[in-house]
C-alpha cells in the first residue's frame, strides 16, 4: 500500500494549476479588451503546468511501483469516496504528455482564423485550460468515482471546442461525440457503483489489494456469463469507444474533421490515450482473469483496427480525415500490445500512447498550418508544396516518418516493442503479431500517399505558389514535437525507466491468469493427443 | 594500434556532421563548398575505414565490439533483461562493407559535385548522399538486427528521398518521380515485414539480437587454426590457449560472463583478448600479434552467446524452442527465420518477387543510381544473408529457396535488359540480375564468392553508371547546343536516356568509352578482369555443391552470364559505335574531369579488384600461379572474410566451367556484334533487328515488355488493393456503418427514447427526476437532426455551472483539511 497522506501533494498541485489560470481568465480578463493577455495567461499556465510536472517526473522513484507524491483527502465517507489523487509509472508519462501538449495546442491558436472569425475567446481558453485539469485527473485519479467525474468533465470543453470553433457540420461532430462517449460511461458507472458497493470502498488500491489478498472477488466461472466478464466489459467499452477501437471508431472522423487544430490534437494527443489508460489502469488489474479470458477477443479486433483503419485511412481525401483514420490504426496497435500482458506488450503500449500523442498531435498541427493558409484540407487541392515551403515540408516529413515509424524516430520503439511482446506472449502469440504487423506495410502506404499528394509532384496551382513561410510561432510548435520525437526514438531508455517497476506489478498481478490459461491450452493440447491416441 | 576499433563511431559520425552542416547552411555555402563538404566526409570516413582495416591486419583479424559514445544503451526494459544496445562491430566482413561503401562512395559524391552542377537543391543532394552513408553505415557496422534494421530503413527512406529528389519537374515528369519513390519504399516495406518477423522469432529463440556478444569468437575453426600456428611460432613462449589466461585475464566482459550487462558504459574494446591482455603477455612476445586468449567460445554460457552462437550450441543439443502453446526444433524455427529475413532480403537487394521497384528507381540522379541502387544500398541484402550464414548454412530448405530465387531473377532480369531503350534501365536490371548472382551464390552456400562478386560489381557497376551519367550528361549538354542554335521545334520530348537517340560517341567521349568499355568487359566476365573471378567462383561453388538444385542453379547462371554480354554488348554497340542518330550525339562532347576522374579510377579497380581473390591451382587463367604470386596468395579475400564469416569457404577451381563460361560470354559478345554491329544496331523504323527478325520478333517483345511483371501486379494487386480501400472508406465506413447505423438505427433509436421518455403522455413511473435526463437525452438527440446554436447556449451554461460546482465539491475536503 502507498503511504497516504491527506497533506498537499505535488500531483495535487499540478492537477489544480490549470485552474487556477482557468479561473483567472474567467475573472480577471475581459473579451474585448484583453484577448493578448488572455491568451498569454492560457500559454503562461499551461508551461508551468509543463514545468512543474517535469519536477514530478524528477521527484518520482522509478524503482518503486506504487504511487507516489499521494493525497488522500475523505469527499463522501459514508460511501467510501474520497479525493485520491497519485501518480505511478503507468500515469506519469501520460501525464507529461497532457502537460507537454497543451502548451503546443494553445500556442497554435494564436493564429487561427476561426478564433478571430467567431470570438469568445476568453471562452475557449477557458475551455482548454479546464480541458487539460480534467485529463490531469482522469490520469491522477485513484478513486473510481472521482476518475469517474473527470472522465465526464472532460467531455464538456472538448463539446464545446468542437461544437462553437468546429467547422461546417460542428455541431453535429460535438453532439455524436458527446452522446457516443456518454453511452460508453453509462455502462462503465454502473460497473463502477457494483464495485464500490461490492467493496465497499472506490478506492482503487484498496480495491485491488483486496482482490490481491482474496478478500475481495468478482466470480469468473464463464467467458460471457459471470459478474467479472460482465464488470469487465463495462469498462471495456467505454474505454473501447474512447480509444475508438474497431468497431466504435465511427464518432472520431467526425470529431476530428470539424474540431478545430487545437481541439484534434488535443483529441489525438491525449483525450484517445484515457481509454487506452483506462484499460491499463482499471481492466487488467481489477479483473484480470476476465482480461486474460477477453485478450483474444479484444485483440483481434485490434488488429481489425490496424489493417482497417490504415486501408480506410488511403483511401480518403481530406488530409484530416486520413490522419483521422489512421489513428484507429495506431491506437489497434497499443491495445494489442496492453493485451499481450507481458512486460514488452504493455511498456511498448505505454510509450505508443505517448508516441501517438506526439506524431499524430503534431500531423494535426501541420495539417492545420495548411488549412490556414489555403483553407481546404482536400488532398487534391496541393501538389508540390515542399517546393513552395521547404522548411515545412522537411519538418512535416519527420513527423510522416515518425508515424509510420521509421527506426531511430519515437513510433517504431513503440510498435516493435508491442509487436515483440505480442510475439511472445502467451495469450496471442506469433499469428497475431503476423497480422498486425502488416500494419506495419500499410503504414507506409497510406503515409506517403498523402506525402506525395500534398508535398511532392510539380508546384502547379497559382494559389500554393506563393504560401507564406513558417511563422515562429509555428516554428516554436513544431520544434518540440521533432525534439520528442528524436529522443524517444534514440534514447527511449528514460521512459522504458520510468514505467517498467509499475508495469510490472500489473503484469504481476495477471500472471497467475495468465499461467492458469497457459495450461488450460497445453491441457486441451495434451486431450487432443490422447482422444487421437485412443481412436 | 589496440585503441583503433574505437574510432568505428566517426564512421557513422562524420558523414553525419556533413549532412547536419549541408542541412542547415548548405544554401548560404554554396555548391562549391557544399559539395566538397559533402565529399570530404566521404573521403574521411574512408580513411577511418583504412585505419580500422590496418588493425585487422595487425591484430589477426581479432573483431571488436564497440560502444558508441553519448548513447546510453537503446531500447532497454530492465526487469525482462531486454537489452538492444547501440553497439558497433569491426571485424573483417564490416570493414570489407564500410571500404566499399565508403571507398565507392567517395568517388561518386565526387563524380556528383560536376553531375548537379547548377542543380537548384545541390545542398540538399549532398546532404541526402551523406545522410545515407550514414544509415549505410549504420547498417554495416551495426552489432545486431536491430540496428542493422535502422540502417535498413534508414538507408530506404534515403533511396526514397533520392529517387524522388526531383519530385517537382514539370510536365508529370516530377509526379511520375516521386512516384517511383513511393513504390521503391512500400516494396521495401513489404520486405520490412519480413525482416522484423525475422528479427521477432530470432528474439523469442536465442533471447538476444546480437550477432555474436563481445569476446566471442565467430569462426571457432579460424581461431583455433590461427593459435596453433601462433603457438607454433612462439615455442613454448605462449601459454596454452585455454585456461591458464582465464584466471589472470585483464579483460572482464569474455572472460566473466557475471560482467555482461554493462557493456552500455564508456567504450572500452572488448572483444579482442590478444591486444588488450597485452600487459601481462608484452614481455613474452614483443614482435608479432599476441595470441588470442580463447580458442572457441566453450567458456561462454549459453544465455551470454549471441545470436550465431547459440544458434550453433542449440544445434548441437537439438534444442526445442517454445512459443506459446507450440513447440518447434531449432532446425524448423531457424528454417522459418531465414525465410523471413530472405523476404527482406528480396525487398531490399531487388529479387523476384519485390525487384519491380529498382527499374523505377532509376528516375533518381545517375549519381544515385550508382551509388545506392547498385553499387552499395542494394547488397545490404545480400550481406544480411552472408551475416547470418550460422542460420543460412544449418537452413537448407532456405538455402534452396534462396538458391533458386536468385538464379531466376539473374536470369529473368538478364533476359528483359535485351529488350529495354533507357540506358539506366538496361544497367537496372543487369544490377537485377547481378544481385541475383550474388543470392544464387548465398543460397549455394558461397559466402565468400558471393561477397566477393559483392566487392567486384560495386566497382564495374558503378562505373558503368557513372558512365552512363556521363553520355546522359554529353548527349543532353549537346541536345541543349543544337536547340539553342534551332528553333525548338523537335524539343522537349527528346530523351537524352534513350540509347535511340544515340550512336557514335566512342569518338566524341573517348575516355567514357574506354572506361565503360572495360567496365563491360568486367561485367561480362572477361578474362582478366574482376567480373571473370568473382564469377566463376560463385559457378564453381554452384558445381562444387554437388546437389541436383546447384546443378539447376548452375545452368540458369551461365545463361544468364551469356544475356548479360550479350545485352552489354547491345548497349555499346548502340551509345558508342555506328554514326550518331541525332543531332544531339553529334554534338555531345566529353564531360569534366571532376567526373572523368572517379571514372578512370574505378576503371582501375574493375581491372584489378578481382586479382585479390585469383584462385589456387588455375592454370593458364592465373598465368601459372603469376597473379597469386603478384597479389599475395590464392583467396586472399575469402581468407580474410574467414574470421567474421564462419562459412565463407575457397571453392576449388573449376577449369572446365570457368573456360564454358568464358566462351560463352565471348560468343554472345561475338553474336551482339552481328546483329547490332555496323552501324545496324538501330533499324529504319526506330526499333531493335531483333524485333525486325520474324524469328525473334517474340522474344524481344516480351523483353521489351518486362514480362508484363509490372502489369500482373498492377492487376492482381495494386488494383484490388484500392478497390478495397475505396470499398471499405466509402461504403462500409461511411455509408453503411457512419450514415445508416449510427445515423439512421442509433440516432433513431435515441430520438424514440427520447420522445417516449419525455412526452407529456408519461407512462406515470417515471418521475421527475428521470423526466428530465429523458428531456436531456430527447435535446442531444435532436442535435442530429436540428442544429439550433440557441440550444447550446443554455446548455453551455448549465454544464458550466455543473463543472464549477463538481469542483467545489471536489476542494471542500481539502479546505476541511487545511483547517
Amino acid at each position: 500500500m502507498p503511504e497516504v497522506s491527506s497533506a498537499l501533494s505535488l500531483s495535487t498541485v499540478v492537477l489544480f494549476i490549470p485552474i487556477v489560470g482557468f479561473l483567472a481568465i474567467l475573472v480577471f480578463l475581459r473579451e474585448e479588451q484583453h484577448t493578448e493577455q488572455i491568451k498569454w495567461t492560457a500559454l503562461g499556465t499551461s508551461l508551468v503546468a509543463f514545468v512543474v510536472s517535469l519536477l514530478l517526473w524528477i521527484g518520482y522513484d522509478a524503482s518503486v511501483p506504487g504511487l507516489q507524491m499521494v493525497q488522500r483527502n475523505d469527499w463522501l465517507p459514508s460511501a467510501g469516496i474520497s479525493f485520491y489523487v497519485g501518480v505511478d509509472g503507468l500515469s506519469l508519462l501520460l501525464i507529461i504528455l497532457t502537460t507537454f501538449i497543451m502548451p503546443l495546442a494553445i500556442l497554435s491558436s494564436f493564429r487561427v482564423h476561426v478564433l478571430e472569425e467567431r470570438g469568445r475567446q476568453k471562452l475557449y481558453y477557458a475551455f482548454m485550460l479546464l480541458l487539460e485539469f480534467a485529463m490531469l485527473g482522469v490520469f491522477m485519479a485513484q478513486d473510481l468515482f472521482l476518475f469517474y467525474v473527470f472522465w465526464e468533465i472532460t467531455l464538456v470543453p472538448m463539446y464545446f471546442l468542437i461544437g462553437i470553433w468546429g467547422a461546417e457540420q460542428r455541431m453535429y461532430a460535438a453532439v455524436k461525440f458527446f452522446l457516443y462517449t456518454m453511452a460508453g460511461s453509462i455502462l462503465m458507472l454502473l460497473a463502477i457503483l457494483y464495485v464500490g458497493i461490492q467493496a465497499g470502498t472506490f478506492s482503487l488500491p484498496d480495491i485491488v489489494a483486496g482482490i490481491q489478498s482474496g478478500a475481495i472477488a468478482f466470480p469468473m466461472d464463464g467467458v460471457l456469463s459471470s459478474t467479472q466478464s460482465f464488470l469487465f466489459l463495462g469498462f471495456f467499452i467505454a474505454f473501447a469507444i474512447k480509444v475508438p477501437l474497431w468497431p466504435f471508431h465511427s464518432w472520431l472522423p467526425d470529431a476530428h474533421v470539424q474540431a478545430p487544430t487545437a481541439g484534434s490534437v488535443i483529441l489525438a494527443g491525449v483525450l484517445l490515450k484515457l481509454g487506452t489508460y483506462g484499460i491499463v489502469r482499471f481492466c487488467l488489474p481489477l479483473f484480470p482473469e476476465a482480461s486474460v479470458a477477453w485478450a483474444p477477443y479484444v485483440a483481434v479486433l485490434a488488429i481489425i483496427g490496424i489493417i482497417y483503419g490504415a486501408w480506410v485511412s488511403y483511401a480518403q481525401k481530406d488530409v484530416k480525415k486520413l490522419v483521422a483514420y489512421s489513428s484507429v490504426s495506431h491506437l489497434g496497435f497499443v491495445v494489442l500490445g496492453i493485451f499481450a500482458l507481458n512486460a514488452q506488450g504493455i511498456q511498448g503500449g505505454i510509450l505508443q500512447m505517448v508516441n501517438h500523442g506526439i506524431s499524430t498531435g503534431g500531423l494535426f498541427l501541420l495539417v492545420g498550418m495548411l488549412y490556414e493558409r489555403r483553407h481546404t484540407k482536400a488532398m487534391d487541392a496541393f501538389g508540390g508544396i515542399w517546393k513552395a515551403m521547404p522548411l515545412f515540408g522537411g519538418l512535416s516529413l519527420i513527423v510522416v516518418l515518425s508515424s509510420m515509424g521509421l527506426p531511430g524516430l519515437n513510433g517504431f520503439v513503440g510498435e516493435f516493442v508491442i509487436l515483440l511482446g505480442s510475439f511472445g506472449s502467451s495469450v496471442l502469440g506469433p499469428l497475431f503479431t503476423l497480422f498486425a504487423t502488416l500494419g506495419v506495410i500499410l503504414a507506409a502506404v497510406y503515409m506517403l500517399y498523402m506525402f506525395q499528394k500534398v508535398f511532392m509532384g510539380e508546384l502547379d496551382k497559382e494559389e500554393n505558389k506563393n504560401l507564406p513561410q513558417l511563422h515562429w510561432q509555428e516554428l516554436a510548435v513544431l520544434i518540440p514535437i521533432i525534439i520528442a520525437i528524436f529522443w524517444i526514438g534514440l534514447q527511449p531508455r528514460p521512459f522504458f525507466d520510468t514505467m517498467d517497476a509499475s508495469v510490472n506489478q500489473v503484469v504481476e498481478q495477471v500472471h497467475p491468469y495468465v499461467v492458469q490459461a497457459e495450461n488450460t491450452a497445453m491441457l486441451t493440447v495434451d486431450e487432443f493427443v490422447q482422444t487421437a491416441a485412443v481412436r | 594500434m589496440e585503441n583503433l576499433p574505437q574510432l568505428v563511431p566517426l564512421v557513422v559520425f562524420i558523414p553525419l556532421v556533413g549532412m547536419i552542416i549541408n542541412l542547415l547552411w548548405g544554401a548560404r555555402l554554396g555548391e562549391q563548398w557544399a559539395g566538397w563538404i559533402g565529399s570530404g566526409a566521404a573521403i574521411l570516413s574512408f580513411l577511418v575505414s583504412f585505419l580500422l582495416l590496418t588493425y585487422l591486419t595487425g591484430s589477426n583479424y581479432q573483431s571488436v565490439v564497440v560502444n558508441p559514445p553519448f548513447l546510453d544503451g537503446w531500447l532497454s526494459i530492465g526487469s525482462i533483461n531486454l537489452e538492444i544496445p547501440w553497439q558497433q562491430r569491426v571485424d573483417t566482413l564490416s570493414v570489407t562493407m564500410m571500404l566499399v561503401v565508403t571507398g565507392v562512395g567517395s568517388l561518386i559524391h565526387i563524380y556528383a559535385i560536376g553531375y548537379m552542377h547548377g542543380d537548384e537543391r545541390f545542398p540538399r543532394f549532398f546532404a541526402f548522399l551523406n545522410m545515407f552513408l550514414v544509415f549505410m553505415l549504420i547498417l554495416v557496422t551495426g552489432n545486431n538486427f536491430l540496428m542493422m534494421f535502422v540502417g535498413w530503413e534508414g538507408v530506404g527512406l534515403c533511396s526514397y528521398l533520392l529517387i524522388g529528389f526531383w519530385f517537382d519537374k514539370a510536365k508529370g515528369v516530377g509526379w511520375k518521380n516521386s512516384l517511383a519513390a513511393r513504390k521503391a519504399m512500400i516494396l521495401n516495406r513489404i520486405g520490412d515485414f519480413g525482416m522484423l518477423m525475422g528479427i521477432f522469432l530470432i528474439f523469442w529463440t536465442f533471447g538476444t539480437l546480437d550477432y555474436y556478444k563481445p569476446g566471442e569468437i565467430a569462426n571457432v575453426e579460424y581461431q583455433e587454426h590461427l593459435v596453433a600456428q601462433l603457438t607454433g611460432e612462439h615455442g613454448e613462449a605462449a601459454a596454452p590457449a585455454e585456461g591458464e589466461h582465464g584466471a589472470t585475464t585483464t579483460e572482464g566482459e569474455a572472460a566473466a560472463p557475471a560482467a555482461e550487462g554493462e557493456h552500455t558504459e564508456a567504450p572500452v574494446a572488448e572483444g579482442e583478448h590478444g591486444e588488450a591482455a597485452a600487459p601481462a603477455a608484452e614481455g613474452e612476445h614483443a614482435v608479432g600479434p599476441a595470441i588470442p586468449e580463447y580458442v572457441n567460445n566453450d567458456h561462454i554460457a549459453t544465455d551470454q552467446l549471441g545470436v550465431f552462437g547459440k544458434a550453433q550450441r542449440m544445434l548441437e543439443d537439438g534444442a526445442e524452442v517454445n512459443f506459446g502453446v507450440v513447440s518447434l526444433p531449432i532446425e524448423t524455427v531457424l528454417v522459418l527465420i531465414t525465410l523471413f529475413l530472405l523476404l527482406g532480403a528480396t525487398g531490399k537487394s531487388a529479387q523476384i518477387p519485390l525487384f519491380v521497384w529498382l527499374p523505377d528507381a532509376m528516375a533518381g540522379p545517375t549519381p544515385v543510381s550508382a551509388l545506392i541502387h547498385a553499387a552499395t544500398m542494394v547488397t545490404a541484402g545480400v550481406y544480411m544473408m552472408v551475416r547470418s550464414n550460422v542460420l543460412y548454412h544449418n537452413a537448407e530448405t532456405t538455402s534452396l529457396v534462396v538458391a533458386l530465387i536468385g538464379a531466376t531473377t539473374a536470369l529473368a532480369a538478364g533476359y528483359i535488359a535485351i529488350g529495354q531503350w533507357d540506358i539506366k534501365r538496361v544497367l537496372a536490371y543487369s544490377t537485377i540480375s547481378q544481385l541475383g548472382f550474388m543470392v544464387a551464390a548465398v543460397g549455394i552456400g558461397a559466402y565468400g564468392a558471393a561477397m566477393f562478386h559483392l566487392v567486384t560489381h560495386a566497382f564495374f557497376k558503378a562505373l558503368l553508371f557513372l558512365g552512363s551519367g556521363s553520355v546522359i550528361h554529353g548527349v543532353e549538354h549537346g541536345h541543349h547546343d543544337v536547340s539553342h542554335g534551332h528553333d525548338h521545334h523537335h524539343d522537349h520530348d527528346f530523351d537524352p536516356q534513350d540509347m535511340r537517340n544515340m550512336g557514335g560517341l566512342r569518338n566524341k567521349m573517348p575516355i567514357t568509352f574506354l572506361t565503360y568499355l572495360v567496365g563491360t568487359l568486367a561485367l561480362a566476365g572477361i578474362w582478366p578482369f574482376a567480373g571473370f573471378w568473382s564469377k566463376d567462383e560463385i559457378l564453381a561453388d554452384a558445381w562444387l555443391s554437388n546437389t541436383a538444385g546447384g546443378y539447376v542453379v548452375l545452368a540458369m547462371l551461365v545463361i544468364a552470364a551469356a544475356f548479360t554480354a550479350f545485352y552489354m554488348w547491345r548497349q555499346i554497340e548502340m551509345v558508342f559505335f555506328g554514326k550518331p542518330r541525332t543531332e544531339a550525339a553529334e554534338h555531345a562532347h566529353e564531360s569534366t574531369p571532376a567526373m572523368l576522374w572517379p571514372l578512370v579510377i574505378l576503371a582501375f579497380f574493375a581491372l584489378l579488384a578481382g586479382f585479390y581473390n585469383v584462385p589456387a591451382n588455375a592454370g593458364p587463367f592465373t598465368i601459372f600461379g603469376f597473379f597469386e604470386w603478384l597479389f599475395g596468395g590464392a583467396h586472399s579475400f575469402t581468407v580474410f572474410l574467414e574470421p567474421s564469416v564462419a562459412y565463407a569457404h575457397a571453392g576449388e577451381f573449376q577449369g572446365g566451367i570457368a573456360a564454358v563460361a568464358l566462351i560463352l560470354a565471348l560468343g554472345a559478345i561475338l553474336l551482339a556484334r552481328r546483329v547490332y554491329g555496323d552501324n545496324k544496331s538501330v533499324t529504319a523504323d526506330n526499333t531493335d533487328p531483333l524485333y525486325v527478325n520474324p524469328a525473334t520478333r517474340q522474344i524481344w517483345s516480351l523483353a521489351n515488355a518486362r514480362l508484363y511483371w509490372d502489369e500482373t501486379y498492377n492487376r492482381l494487386l495494386e488494383q484490388p488493393f484500392n478497390a478495397i480501400g475505396n470499398f471499405l472508406a466509402h461504403t462500409l465506413d461511411w455509408t453503411f456503418w457512419h450514415d445508416y447505423v449510427h445515423e439512421k438505427v442509433v440516432g433513431r433509436g435515441f430520438n424514440a427514447l427520447g420522445d417516449l421518455l419525455s412526452s407529456p403522455v408519461d407512462l406515470g413511473i417515471i418521475d421527475g427526476i428521470v423526466n428530465g435526463l429523458g428531456r436531456l437525452v430527447s435535446w442531444l438527440a435532436g442535435g442530429l437532426r436540428r442544429i439550433q446554436t440557441g440550444y447550446v447556449r443554455t446548455y453551455a451554461i448549465t454544464l458550466l455551472l455543473g463543472v464549477v460546482l463538481v469542483i467545489i465539491i471536489l476542494l471542500l475536503p481539502m479546505l476541511q483539511s487545511g483547517s
